[in-house]
C-alpha cells in the first residue's frame, strides 16, 4: 500500500494534486465530469476586490508543448465569489479549498483575503503576486523584495488561515523574492506562475494575443519551474507547492523530489479534463517503479 | 471528416468537437456537421498546422475527441419559415440544423454564402434535405446551378426577398455582423474564438453580451440576437 499523503501547512491532503488557479474555474465544469473530491484540494480562480471582464480577446495562443494565455484576471470580485460561487462549489466539493488572490494594490490584497478569512471551506490563501498579463497590479509586486514583503505582512495581518505566496518566474532572482515572502511571515510559497512571452501572427505581422504578451505554461516551461522549485526549497524553511508544466505522475514525483510537499496541475487541466484524476490514479504505479514507498519520504532529495 | 464512436453528449446542432492531435498541446474545436447513431461528420478548412495534419492522417486512425462541446442552435424558435444563413465553414454546422427542422416539418431555406464558385461545396446535400437552396457569391462569374437560385454578392443580398420566421447564422464575424444589421426577425449566431479548454475552464474565449460575460465555448458558440451588444 502507497502513501501518497501529504501535508501543507498543518492540513492533510490525501495526495499532493492541486488543480492551479485559473485552469479549475470552481470546480463545477469539471465536476460534471468526475468526482472532484479526489483531489488533494484545488485552487479556484483568481480573485479581486471588484469584478473584472479581464483582457480583449484573443487570450489564447499556441506554442510548442504548450500555450500562452492572458485573460487578466477575469472574475466576479470577491462578493460574489463568496454569495454565489463557494456555495456552489460546497456542493461539488467537500474538502478544504486553496483561496487565490489578486490585487492591484496593498488595499485590495487586505479587503480580498479579510473577506475570504471568514469563509469556512476556505483553508489556505494563495496569494498571486505574479499574474503577468494586468497592468498595474499583479507581477509588479512580485518582481521586488520589498514591495513582495509588504503584501505578505499586510495580508497576514488579517488572516489566520495559512498564506501561500505565488510567485512569478519573470524574475532575476526568484530565492531572494521568496526569502524576502517567508522573512515578512508566509506560510508558505508556490511557484512558479506563468513566463512571459509572446507569438506574432505571420498573415497580419501583429501580435496574436490583444493583450500582446501572456503568460507561457505546460510541459515547455516544466525544467524551468522544476529548477526554481530546486532552488527555493533549499533556501527558505517553509512548504513550497511546486507547479508548471506538471502533465504526469512522473512530473509530480519530480517536482517532490526537488522540494515540493505539493503539486499544481495547470495547463493540463485544459487539454485533458480528465489529467488531474488520471495522475493521481497513476501515482501509486509510478511510486512502485521508483521503489517509493511513502511521498513524505521523497520531499526534496535533490539536495537532502 | 467522419468518425464513429460514443456520440451520447451531442445533442443539438451548432454544438463543437474538440479534437487532439498528436504533437499539438491545444485541442482542435470544429463544428459538427452531421450525427448518426455512432457517428459524427465534421467539415473542416486548412487553416494551420493542426488542421493540414488532419488531412494526412489515414482512415482508422483513433483520436482523442471531447464531443458534445457547447450550448448548440435553440431550433424550438424556428417558427414555421426559418431562415439559415452560412458563410464559409460556417456552413457545416447549418447542415445538421436544417435536417433537425426539416425532419419537424419546416420550411427551411438555405442561404450558403462562398467566396467564389470554386468554394463551393455542400449545396447538392441541402438540396436532397428538401431546403429551398440559395448560394451567393462574392466575386466571379455567378454560376448556374440545378434547383439553386444564384445570387451575386453576399448573404446579406439575398435576405430581403426571403420571407422567413427566424434565424439561424454561422459564418465569418464581419459577415455575422451585416447579418445582424439587415436581420428583421429574431435569431441566432454562432460565433467562433481562440480556445483553451473548450469546457469552460479557462476563460480564454470570454464575451461581453448584454446578460453579463459568456464564455463562447461553454454558454454558446451560439448567441441569440437580441444578447448581442452590437
Amino acid at each position: 500500500m502507497k502513501d501518497i499523503s501529504t501535508e501543507l501547512c498543518g492540513i492533510r491532503l490525501d495526495n499532493p494534486v492541486i488543480p492551479a488557479s485559473g485552469t479549475f474555474g470552481y470546480g463545477y465544469e469539471f465536476a460534471e465530469i468526475y468526482d472532484i473530491n479526489c483531489l488533494g484540494t484545488f485552487s479556484f480562480k483568481g480573485t479581486t476586490g471588484e469584478p473584472r471582464f479581464g483582457n480583449e480577446t484573443p487570450r489564447i495562443a499556441e506554442c510548442p508543448s504548450g500555450m500562452l494565455n492572458a485573460v487578466g484576471l477575469q472574475n466576479p470580485g470577491v462578493d460574489a465569489v463568496i454569495d454565489e460561487e463557494l456555495p456552489k462549489l460546497a456542493k461539488v466539493f467537500n474538502k478544504k479549498v486553496m483561496a487565490n488572490v489578486s490585487g492591484f494594490s496593498i488595499d485590495e490584497y487586505v479587503r480580498v483575503c479579510s473577506r475570504l478569512d471568514k469563509a469556512e471551506q476556505v483553508g489556505w490563501l494563495e496569494v498571486n503576486i505574479s499574474c503577468p498579463n494586468v497592468h498595474g497590479g499583479g507581477m509588479s509586486f512580485g518582481t521586488d523584495c520589498e514591495a513582495a514583503a509588504e503584501v505578505v505582512k499586510a495580508v497576514k495581518a488579517v488572516t489566520t488561515k495559512p498564506v501561500i505566496i505565488k510567485l512569478s518566474p519573470n524574475v532575476t532572482d526568484i530565492v531572494s523574492i521568496a526569502k524576502a515572502c517567508e522573512a515578512a511571515g508566509a506560510d508558505a510559497i508556490s511557484l512558479i506562475n506563468t513566463l512571459m512571452g509572446m507569438r506574432i501572427d505571420l498573415r497580419t505581422g501583429k501580435p496574436i494575443l490583444a493583450n500582446t504578451t501572456g503568460g507561457y505554461s505546460g510541459p515547455a516551461v516544466f525544467p524551468v519551474a522544476l529548477r526554481m522549485v530546486y532552488q527555493v526549497a533549499q533556501a527558505v524553511s517553509v512548504p513550497v507547492v511546486g507547479m508548471g508544466g506538471v502533465s504526469s505522475a512522473e512530473d509530480v514525483l519530480e517536482m517532490m523530489m526537488a522540494g515540493a510537499c505539493a503539486v499544481e496541475i495547470g495547463a493540463a487541466n485544459l487539454t485533458d479534463p480528465m489529467a488531474a484524476k488520471n495522475i493521481i490514479d497513476a501515482l501509486p504505479e509510478a511510486m512502485e517503479k521508483y521503489g517509493i514507498n511513502d511521498l513524505h519520504d521523497i520531499i526534496g532529495t535533490a539536495w537532502k | 471528416m467522419q468518425f464513429s464512436g460514443d456520440v451520447s453528449e451531442i445533442s443539438a446542432a451548432g454544438q463543437f468537437v474538440n479534437i487532439r492531435l498528436n504533437g499539438h498541446f491545444l485541442r482542435r474545436p470544429i463544428s459538427i456537421c452531421d450525427v448518426g447513431e455512432d457517428s459524427f461528420t465534421i467539415i473542416y478548412k486548412v487553416l494551420g498546422h493542426g488542421t493540414e495534419e488532419m488531412t494526412q492522417l489515414p482512415c482508422g486512425t483513433e483520436l482523442d475527441i471531447l464531443t458534445g462541446l457547447g450550448n448548440g442552435y435553440d431550433l424550438s424558435k424556428a417558427g414555421d419559415r426559418p431562415l439559415l444563413i452560412g458563410g464559409g465553414v460556417g456552413i457545416p454546422p447549418m447542415y445538421l440544423a436544417a435536417r433537425k427542422l426539416i425532419g419537424s416539418g419546416k420550411q427551411v431555406t438555405v442561404i450558403l454564402g462562398f467566396n467564389g464558385q470554386s468554394d463551393a461545396f455542400y449545396v447538392d446535400e441541402f438540396i436532397a434535405l428538401g431546403c429551398d437552396v440559395i448560394a451567393t457569391f462574392a466575386k466571379g462569374d455567378l454560376p448556374e446551378i440545378d434547383n439553386v437560385k444564384t445570387v451575386k454578392g453576399f448573404v446579406t443580398d439575398a435576405m430581403p426577398e426571403v420571407d422567413h420566421s427566424y434565424f439561424y447564422c454561422c459564418g465569418p464575424e464581419a459577415m455575422l455582423k451585416a447579418v445582424y444589421k439587415a436581420s428583421s426577425t429574431s435569431g441566432q449566431f454562432s460565433f467562433e474564438e481562440r480556445m483553451g479548454c473548450g469546457f469552460g475552464a479557462c476563460m480564454g474565449c470570454s464575451c461581453r453580451t448584454v446578460t453579463g460575460y459568456k464564455r463562447i465555448c461553454k454558454d454558446g458558440p451560439v448567441l441569440e440576437k437580441e444578447e448581442l451588444l452590437w
